[in-house]
């Protein structure tokens, strides 16, 4: 049922970007550093979302995502493939044998300009082709036209089509404007039975940033506070640096605790930022700086 | 009432900016007699990868500038530098030269600049060729820049030695850090302003002040780095640079005299050090 909305907490953007800049400023030890790089390395959703997709991309996509930089020993494999439906079955086949879980944007992806029709078709048939995790859009028009009653029975209506895949919900916070409506678009898609809310498509701008995630982690918290359940979190786009992605990792830890900090509860959907890692874990072993030329593109 | 003291603050140059180096260290930089000329940023490792993240990320386009251009712009940098004589001047004085030696060298680097602005467009013709061989492809190799290179500046001619080996290796297409003499960086980071403002493009041109023995590694080893140019004579520090630059086989240049106002610096071979040579099989008569 759509939860009260009138009285969830009002975010100040001053105070949120104060509590951030702390966590940016955290000393962290060189081998937490590194720990923390291979943690965040497995908890990336590595993603090609483009026109321009073929079967040889997504093919050679999953090649990485199976063999990030064969010459590091002992690093995680990414957590899951993030793809456009028709491409989950080619995914699934590139990714057998391995535990990586294939990811399936739906719902008319990015804009969800459509109708419950054909979401729920999007949906099934991402899940009919193998879809472990399927990433679906709010309806951001009717979010801010204050239809709240529209935006929660069409997630829960995707929920039910997911069946046993796992449902994130992109809230796509570039376009709601104000912190506020980020937090009641995260209270929605909670409610409505998400197992994951994700900031943004990569499509628009801005797209993640850490004060959304902030918002976004402070409305998973309180959930858990009142039911005892852990919703899990994915900021998507513009995350292209192990620095950045320690930062994201330090206010997980901050606002949500230990529990949180494995790929069950938390992704990075990125492309970029898994070279950047593996360049930073290859300096650290090898004292030497990198360069990308040295590192498979996908 | 008297008017207070204004000294410059030196800072750093990357990417096009003035930052202050993010490890918040600095050096002071005494003249002969012993007195405080300048506190000086202590580049750490961290500001030379950023430099290099700014090289390379302007090296393309610069590279695909035009030579007309890139030779007006390296013209502009000796008119800027021209009208600012002056300073460049008593900062020399300040670091120990005498005036006379101070506007000599000047000079000499403000015609160095020229010399090498005028080359912008003709070496690629004397380092360029169609090749004769025997099978029906026409066959020819042309000159391109190597990319980004670190350098490591002279330590006595700290204008006349910096603008004698950044001319020649950004006239081809590279973008290049220097890391400026250590005992005289003044000159080098006014330098850098009257880069700032010839319309050379952000992160072409990177200068750092700071210690050579904890930079030069990170100079030599840097996987992105694809030459290294060292003016000095310590033979340790050249045995070093030549191991770690392997790594990757970056191109070595090292020039070990100090005699920068020798006119053999004024040379198309000096271009030539930064460049890579690509040949082409273009079949023909099919």
């Amino acid at each position: 049922m759509l939860p009260n909305l009138n009285n969830l907490p009002v975010y100040d953007t001053t105070g949120v970007n104060e509590r951030i800049a702390r966590f940016c400023s955290r000393s962290i030890k060189t081998s937490s550093k590194i720990e923390g790089m291979k943690l965040a390395l497995s908890m990336i959703d590595l993603t090609t979302l483009e026109g321009k997709d073929t079967r040889g991309k997504v093919e050679q996509l999953c090649y990485k995502a199976m063999h990030p930089h064969d010459s590091l020993k002992n690093i995680p494999t990414v957590a899951a493939i993030c793809v456009y439906p028709s491409y989950v079955g080619v995914a699934k086949k590139a990714l057998e044998g391995s535990n990586i879980q294939v990811a399936s944007v739906a719902t008319a992806f990015p804009s969800g300009q459509s109708t419950l029709k054909v979401k729920l078709f999007d949906t099934k048939f991402a899940v009919e082709q193998g879809a472990d995790e399927i990433d679906m859009v709010i309806s951001r028009g009717e979010f801010l036209a204050g239809n709240y009653q529209f935006v929660f029975d069409e997630i829960a209506a995707i929920k039910e089509a997911c069946g046993n895949a796992h449902l994130k919900v992109i809230l796509e916070t570039g376009e709601l404007d104000t912190l506020d409506n980020i937090r009641k678009a995260s209270e929605i898609a909670i409610y409505a039975g998400a197992d994951f809310i994700k900031t943004s498509t990569g499509k628009i701008q801005p797209a993640a940033t850490l004060q959304v995630t902030y918002v976004m982690l402070d409305a998973i918290k309180d959930y858990y506070l009142k039911t005892g359940k852990m919703i899990g979190m994915k900021p998507a786009g513009g995350i292209s640096t192990s620095k950045i992605s320690l930062q994201y990792l330090v206010m997980l830890n901050e606002v949500l605790g230990e529990k949180w900090m494995n790929k069950k509860y938390f992704r990075f959907g990125a492309s970029s930022l898994l070279n950047d890692i593996l360049m930073q874990l290859v300096k650290s072993e090898t004292g030497m700086y990198q360069s990308p030329y040295y590192f498979s593109k996908d | 009432m008297s008017r207070l003291d204004i000294n410059k603050t030196y800072k750093l140059y990357i990417g096009g900016k003035f930052p202050r180096t993010e490890s918040g260290r600095y050096y002071a930089v005494n003249n002969s007699k012993g007195n405080l000329i300048a506190n000086m940023c202590l580049a750490s490792r961290k500001d030379f990868r950023n430099a290099v993240v700014a090289a390379r990320k302007a090296q393309t386009t610069w590279a695909n500038t035009t030579a007309l251009i890139k030779g007006q712009i390296l013209y502009r940098i000796a008119e800027m530098l021209e009208g600012r004589k002056e300073q460049f001047i008593a900062e020399l004085i300040m670091q120990g030269e005498t005036a006379k030696a101070a506007r000599t060298e000047v000079d000499a680097s403000i015609d160095r600049l020229v010399y090498y602005a005028g080359w912008s467009d003709k070496y690629q013709q004397l380092f360029s060729a169609v090749n004769p061989v025997s099978s029906s492809h026409f066959n020819f190799s042309c000159v391109e820049p190597v990319g980004v290179v670190s350098i490591i500046a002279s330590e006595n001619k700290s204008l006349l030695g910096l603008i004698s080996v950044i001319a020649p290796a950004i006239v081809s297409g590279n973008t290049v850090i220097v890391l400026a003499s250590e005992s005289k960086p003044l000159a080098a980071i006014s330098l850098s302003e009257v880069i700032n403002s010839s319309d050379v493009p952000g992160g072409v041109v990177n200068i750092l002040t700071g210690k050579k023995d904890e930079l030069y590694s990170h100079m030599a080893s840097h996987m992105d780095v694809n030459s290294i140019i060292y003016c000095g004579s310590d033979t340790n520090t050249i045995k070093s640079i030549s191991e770690l630059a392997s790594n990757n086989i970056k191109r070595t240049i090292f020039y070990k005299k100090d005699d920068w106002a020798n006119k053999l610096y004024e040379s198309p071979y000096l271009i030539e050090k930064t460049l890579e040579v690509k040949t082409t099989w273009h079949p023909t008569d099919i």
